[in-house]
């Protein structure tokens, strides 16, 4: 069992690494859309440090957002996801291989480049720690819950807008909290209980998400 | 029991009769809009319905 | 059925009304316009039943493979996001003359919005698939996984709504609960319980005429010998 979740999480970490492009999308979109606020509002550093911590994890929601749709939609074209539900192995299994490679590929570049953006928006360091900390612990709820959004919209007309529609209002949990962490360190208090929720929070999808995941891609394939 | 002095101060709210008439009016609005488009829902199915079975 | 309950809703809309605006006395603080709570509360009341009861539907479907179930989930969404929707716009036009803005960012208008996404996706999911029994068991699961989330939801946008106080007022500052305005809105939340169900059941009819068009109940439903 454990073989075939290692042999999920590689292939899906393979395709990833020959289609670079999609990765780098994703982080160009989130680089992109954090720029477009300084020229939107203007350039002052004080208004930029106070909007960053929602600035930042707005854009890393809709980076993940955008990335989503390759989760399955691949392997649904080519049929390896049917087989991959007439696997002996539990779904559950395999969905959290794929959802961990989802999360490798496209949400811990989005962690990396975070902190660069959070300079441009003036951010001291120690709320671009608080930063990295909290998107590291709240990325994974992301890619978790959006891999529910993803399997229910397999296949259906205009899914890309759909699953945003579907998936955005349950990642507002983590967006409080995360955006809530750099802001608590801004204003010199401890972001302990917005990592400590954002932490819990991730669990919690860890051991849910795949199961409705794997219901959902029952429900879309058969 | 009834507290208002005339209708015209009824009408007015003590000064508030937009903001409360237009929720009320508002609220009727919408179910009113409801249960028509419901009806228009239910008479094209049912003519659907119709014009398949004629059709069998 | 359904004209029972419609009869009931109008009795019900009746009795409110009139003890929201005849025997309910005039506010201390708020005026007359705090009369709007009794269209706002009721509905807000509403569109939380409903999502949790379309939920249980859903759950029902999903479990049982019934598609009854399913369907009545399906004919609850739209009265239950019409009500959210109204309750939202009410909440507006009441805190335009208390506090001076059209919206507040508050715990509960901000949940009350984020339901009305919710309600709005469980819709738009159904209706982009075609077959209908896959589109019953997508949107189940939706519904489910959105039940879920709602307490979650509901708990952090009041937590971030606390962080953040400051000049912001919370719509919950109600006036103060005098009985016959807290009967006045049960009646209107009964009115609009009674609406619900008289507007489902009719919709529900719809989806069954839709689905099972070609069955034979509905050709001689429809007047035509099969």
């Amino acid at each position: 069992m454990k073989d075939a979740w290692v042999t999920v999480l590689k292939r899906d970490l393979l395709l990833a690494l020959r289609r670079r492009s999609d990765v780098a999308t994703t982080l160009f979109f989130f680089l992109i859309v954090s720029s477009l606020f300084p020229l939107g509002i203007g350039p002052e550093p004080a208004v930029l440090s106070s909007i960053a911590p929602g600035v930042l994890w707005v854009a890393a929601l809709l980076a993940g957002m955008l990335s989503l749709s390759r989760l399955f939609a691949a392997d649904f074209a080519d049929g390896s996801l049917e087989q991959m539900l007439l696997a002996p192995q539990p779904l559950v299994l395999l969905v959290a291989a794929k959802v961990l490679a989802h999360w490798i590929v496209c949400g811990l570049p989005v962690v990396v480049l975070a902190p660069i953006i959070g300079l441009q928006y003036a951010l001291p360091n120690d709320a671009l720690l608080a930063l990295v900390e909290a998107l590291l612990l709240g990325t994974p709820a992301l890619s978790l819950i959006g891999a529910i959004g993803a399997a229910l919209t397999l296949g259906v007309r205009g899914s890309g807008l759909l699953t945003a529609l579907l998936v955005l209002p349950l990642y507002i949990p983590v967006l409080i909290f995360g955006a809530g962490a750099v802001a608590a360190v801004q204003h010199g208090m401890s972001a302990q209980a917005h990592l400590s929720l954002l932490a819990a929070f991730s669990l919690l999808s860890l051991v849910l998400a795949p199961l409705a995941t794997a219901a959902a891609l029952r429900i879309s394939v058969d | 029991m009834m507290q208002w002095q005339s209708w015209s101060a009824f009408f007015n709210m003590g000064g508030y009769a937009f903001y409360v008439w237009a929720s009320f009016g508002l609220t009727v609005l919408c179910l009113v809009w409801e249960v028509w488009a419901l009806r228009k829902r239910s008479a094209a199915a049912l003519h659907l319905a119709r014009l398949l079975a004629q059709d069998q | 059925m359904i004209p029972w309950f419609a009869w009931m809703a109008a009795v019900f809309a009746m009795i409110g009304l009139y003890v929201g605006f005849a025997i309910a006395p005039t506010d201390f603080q708020q005026g007359e316009a705090y009369r709007i709570i009794f269209v706002h509360v009721p509905a807000a009341w509403m569109s939380m039943i409903i999502y949790i009861v379309m939920a249980a539907w859903a759950a029902l479907g999903l479990v049982l493979n019934a598609r009854l179930s399913a369907m009545m989930a399906q004919a609850l969404a739209p009265t239950g996001a019409i009500f959210t929707l109204l309750a939202l716009v009410t909440g507006s036009f009441w805190g335009k003359p208390m506090w001076g803005t059209w919206w507040v960012w508050d715990a509960r208008l901000t949940s009350e919005l984020i339901l009305l996404f919710l309600y709005l996706g469980f819709i738009a999911l159904q209706s982009s698939i075609d077959d209908p029994r896959k589109a019953d068991r997508a949107g189940a699961l939706l519904a489910l996984v959105g039940a879920v989330n709602v307490p979650i939801i509901y708990f952090s946008v009041k937590w971030w709504n606390t962080l953040h106080q400051g000049s912001t007022i919370s719509m919950g500052a109600a006036p103060k609960m005098v009985t016959t305005m807290l009967i006045g809105m049960l009646l209107m939340a009964l009115a609009f319980w009674m609406y619900t169900i008289a507007v489902a059941l009719m919709r529900v009819r719809c989806i069954m005429l839709e689905r099972e068009r070609s069955s034979a109940w509905v050709k001689e439903l429809s007047g035509v010998a099969s």
